[in-house]
């Protein structure tokens, strides 16, 4: 954690964008490992994709299209940011004294809710990976929110720069493709991506459905997947790559992920459940988390994997 | 099937808006996707009214989602005072939608309308879910689809400007979100669970736990934030000055007022019964701050020529007046702030609508450029008028009340100087007003002013229908008042 | 007062600290959100400390083990994660925006502009 901290200090420091930004993706990837450490395997999991993988790429994607030195600043108006600041931080470390000390097992928090995950989800729903029982199941309709979340960004990225007539579009193709001419050029990278990138589909569709017995799930193969298109569009060609997906494709997908969700939630209307109540969707009330489980979290992968790739290429080409 | 749907009506009123959203980006047409979003909101209302009904009926309605008993389980808890705010929220999306249809497809481009009308639901979705909802986290992802919606909606004004005041909104909310959320967590590590009602019961045992203590800090703030009390109001003018006009007009009468019924939820039904609120001073920290956004917003309006901005700023100070009766906790003082949510999403929706008229004619909101435009847009600046003498609180409209409410509960506690302030405050309404009334109506058109008409009726009457209301809660306040004091002692009577 | 068990939460609260302070310092806008994501990272980071059971293992149910550190948090935070994203996202596009618009990305030369407008 130290080192995050220094990390984070850099990065206040630092002026060169591009600098700033790697080291953002940095900062995520130690926070996965310490998540690692922490016992929170899943969640290393998504902010290794998400945090260091898809916020990095998007934040390069912007300076890009941007300028990618900070221009010195005068430290006046820092001062009462600095009050702030620490103000701000003693009032949290003042927080924690009546905190449980680290790793405390008697602490509040782990006797109220969360045993009984621990306890009874291996009978009523019968998966192995509490983490994913919790999410999709017993806290289905937070995850339902998370997946409009992301599906509302897609829509609002395309919104806000999808139109073919921002002014420097055509200067920022030159520069995608320059980058373009230097790896294309690049024999290693494009025979280890062409091998790669199958891999990484596969892998996306093994952590979709493993996701029941090990960290993983629909919104880690989701980003999964679409990194592999990103991949591909990164070293190749950007058009190409587009084509194989086009923009029509992309959005249905993002439409029937979070459509099946909510569907598989008004589906246990008809047979007398509540909104998201998987137990009744089969014969018995396992089998149904077990159908119910896997149908939202194959939607989750849908609009994920959708969302990401249309957010990517909207950056890339500023289109429809 | 009508049966079979009636008992899920708790989540159908935000499903339905959620279903809506992707519906709009498949069919991709602009009036198509505005039909929908029409007819949804319109099927929202309903429900929502249904659900208050049954709320007086019967008491307090809850939903298992997931049919998983809270607090392992999400649960949606309607009382008084979230059904009022569902059916606010509802209606002022009722009356915007028609307008919007005109207004929008002038403000944004052609081919970004149908995604705008997805955007729409969203936000509505968003804010339905904030108002319904028994848990603490689940507030804060509605929370936070309302907001991202909101950012994105604001951003589609033609204006550039409209572009910074979305990203300093952005800033600044997602500040506001990560607050809130340093409080849940702190919340959650000392009492172990995320429903509302549990974290009630489980509090009082917990009153000397600072831990328990900056956690209200920061759910406050966070939730500051977003209801935009001075000063942490900063992002409001621009964002509602620059967005396009329906959308500041749907906005303005519902963002803030969903974040002080969460505010209020937080306060009074979870940390309620306990000690907390009155040891910690927060009362007062809540009244100082109220006293001088009333003060101050009226103030910088009184200098707006930009009237969009001008409303803006009232907007703030009408937020202090909500929240001087949300701080009293005394009965009257609740009512009092409730029935002002209430009567100022209708008062400023309308006067938002009337300017999105008048930008629809004019293409500008500067008081200099409206000389004279009562005789061109008769109906419009009557409505302004109208509009207006709801902010001052004259009386018979809706204003009045809640002002009248408001000052009778000060009174009550004692409390002088907040009296003092609810009258400087309408005082300075009287002159913001003014000025704008005083260069349509009696101030010539400037030289070559364009020959403009009224506005299209399918934004009048819209536009009509909101200020109208207004002056029937006005004349009748009955209703509005009865609900918004059976919300009142709900909320302060703590969880039964 | 046991500091060894804080000590922490105390450094969580110092990257959060780090964190908040770059967005609200600096000017560029790129940084401000590179600010934000560093300070949401470690909220996320603060929840995940407390998840931790001493002598606890990953939450996935297996033969012989006894101790789970807790699932509650990791769900939360899985969600957060996602919602952080989304709003970096929608905060680069609208900064790509107004590079566009205004050929800067400077908050205070922003501010200049404005005053003009």
């Amino acid at each position: 954690m130290g080192f995050m901290a220094v990390i984070g200090f850099a990065v206040a420091r630092l002026r060169n964008l591009f600098a700033v930004v790697m080291l953002t993706g940095i900062f995520s990837l130690t926070a996965a490992v310490l998540y690692v450490l922490l016992d929170a395997v899943d969640v290393a999991f998504t902010e290794a994709a998400v945090g260091a993988g898809i916020s990095t790429v998007l934040m390069l994607g912007t300076l890009a299209l941007t300028s990618s030195e900070e221009r010195v600043e005068s430290t006046g108006g820092s001062r009462w940011a600095l009050v702030l600041v620490v103000v701000t931080g003693a009032i949290l470390v003042y927080g924690t004294f009546d905190m449980p000390a680290f790793g405390d097992p008697t602490a509040a928090i782990h006797h109220h809710v969360a045993p009984y995950y621990l306890e009874k989800s291996g009978q009523e729903i019968g998966l192995p990976n509490v983490v994913t029982s919790v999410l999709a199941s017993y806290r289905g309709y937070d995850t339902l929110g998370e997946v409009f979340v992301i599906f509302t960004a897609a829509i609002g990225v395309l919104l806000i720069i999808g139109r073919p007539q921002f002014g420097r579009r055509r200067s920022h193709r030159m520069l995608v493709g320059e980058l373009h001419e230097s790896m294309r050029t690049n024999v290693i990278l494009r025979v280890v991506s062409k091998l790669l990138i199958p891999v990484i589909l596969l892998f996306a569709l093994y952590v979709q459905w493993h996701g029941d017995f090990g960290p993983g799930g629909g919104f880690q193969a989701g980003v999964i997947f679409a990194s592999g298109f990103i991949l591909y569009a990164l070293i190749f060609d950007i058009d190409t790559a587009r084509t194989m997906i086009p923009a029509r494709v992309t959005r249905i997908f993002l439409c029937l992920g979070v459509l099946l969700y909510t569907g598989v939630g008004i589906a246990g209307f008809f047979m007398g459940g509540n909104f998201l109540n998987y137990s009744v969707l089969a014969a018995t009330p396992v089998s149904g988390q077990h159908l119910g489980i896997l149908l939202v979290e194959f939607g989750v992968g849908l609009t994920v994997a959708a969302a990401m790739i249309s957010i990517f290429f909207t950056f890339a080409r500023q289109e429809h | 099937m009508a049966a079979l749907f009636s008992s899920h009506l708790p989540a159908l009123q935000v499903v339905l808006a959620l279903l809506a959203a992707p519906l709009c980006v498949m069919l991709r047409r602009p009036n198509a996707a505005w039909f929908i979003a029409t007819a949804v909101t319109w099927a929202l209302l309903a429900i929502a009214v249904v659900l208050l009904g049954r709320v007086l009926d019967i008491g307090t309605i809850t939903y298992a989602l997931g049919n998983w008993p809270a607090p392992w389980g999400i649960e949606y808890r309607i009382d008084l005072a979230n059904a009022f705010v569902l059916v606010l929220v509802t209606l002022i999306g009722s009356v915007v939608i028609p307008y919007a249809r005109a207004s929008i497809a002038a403000e944004v481009e052609e081919p970004r309308i149908y995604l705008f009308y997805c955007m729409y639901l969203l936000n509505l979705a968003g804010l339905l879910g904030i108002a319904i909802t028994g848990d603490v986290f689940n507030l804060f992802v509605f929370l936070e689809i309302s907001s991202l919606s909101s950012y994105v909606m604001i951003s589609l004004s033609r204006d550039r400007r409209a572009l910074v005041a979305a990203y300093r909104y952005l800033i600044m909310g997602t500040i506001g979100a990560t607050f809130y959320i340093i409080g849940v967590g702190m919340m959650y590590q000392v009492t172990g669970t995320l429903n509302m009602v549990n974290l009630a019961t489980l509090i009082p045992d917990l009153v000397d736990n600072r831990t328990v203590m900056v956690a209200l800090a920061f759910l406050s703030v966070g939730l500051c934030l977003k209801l935009a009390l001075f000063p942490l109001h900063m992002w409001l003018p621009n964002a509602y000055t620059y967005a396009p006009s329906a959308v500041s007009a749907f906005l303005a009468a519902t963002g803030t007022k969903v974040a002080v019924y969460a505010l209020a939820r937080i306060l009074f039904t979870v940390f309620g019964g306990s000690s907390l609120i009155d040891d910690f001073g927060l009362q007062e920290i809540l009244v100082t701050f109220a006293v001088l956004a009333m003060i101050g917003g009226s103030a910088v309006a009184v200098y707006e020529s930009n009237v969009k901005r001008l409303l803006a700023y009232s907007s703030v100070a009408q937020i202090g007046y909500m929240i001087l009766g949300l701080s009293m906790a005394s009965v009257i003082g609740m009512t009092a702030g409730l029935v002002h949510l209430f009567n100022h999403a209708l008062m400023k929706g309308g006067l938002f609508m009337v300017m999105g008229c008048v930008f629809f004619r004019l293409s500008s909101v500067q008081v200099e450029d409206m000389d004279g435009l009562a005789k061109r847009m008769p109906l419009t600046m009557a409505a302004f008028v109208a509009g207006g003498f709801g902010l001052i609180g004259m009386p018979l409209t809706a204003g009045f009340i809640s002002k009248w409410y408001l000052i009778q509960a000060a009174l009550e506690k004692g409390w002088w100087a907040a009296v003092a302030a609810i009258l400087i405050s309408s005082l300075l309404a009287v002159i913001y007003v003014w000025r704008v009334v005083e260069a349509a109506y009696f101030k010539p058109p400037p030289k070559g002013a364009a020959e403009v008409g009224e506005a299209p009726l399918s934004m009048l009457v819209p536009m009509w229908v909101m200020i109208g209301m207004s002056y029937y809660f006005g004349i009748d306040a009955t209703l509005t008042l009865d609900i918004a004091t059976g919300a009142a002692e709900t909320l302060l009577g703590g969880v039964q | 007062m046991e500091f060894l068990g804080l000590i922490n939460y105390w450094i969580v609260i110092v990257l959060m600290m780090t964190g908040f302070y770059i967005v609200i310092a600096h000017d560029n806008l790129v940084k401000k959100i590179v600010g934000l994501n560093i300070f949401q990272v470690s909220v996320f980071v603060f929840y995940i400390t407390m998840a931790k059971v001493e002598g606890g293992t990953a939450p996935i149910l297996a033969e012989g083990i006894t101790t789970y550190s807790n699932p509650l948090p990791h769900v939360l935070i899985l969600t957060a994660i996602v919602v952080g994203v989304a709003t970096t996202a929608l905060g680069l596009a609208l900064v790509v925006r107004i590079r566009d618009a205004y050929g800067t990305i400077e908050d205070d030369e922003l501010e200049n502009q404005e005053g003009e407008s």
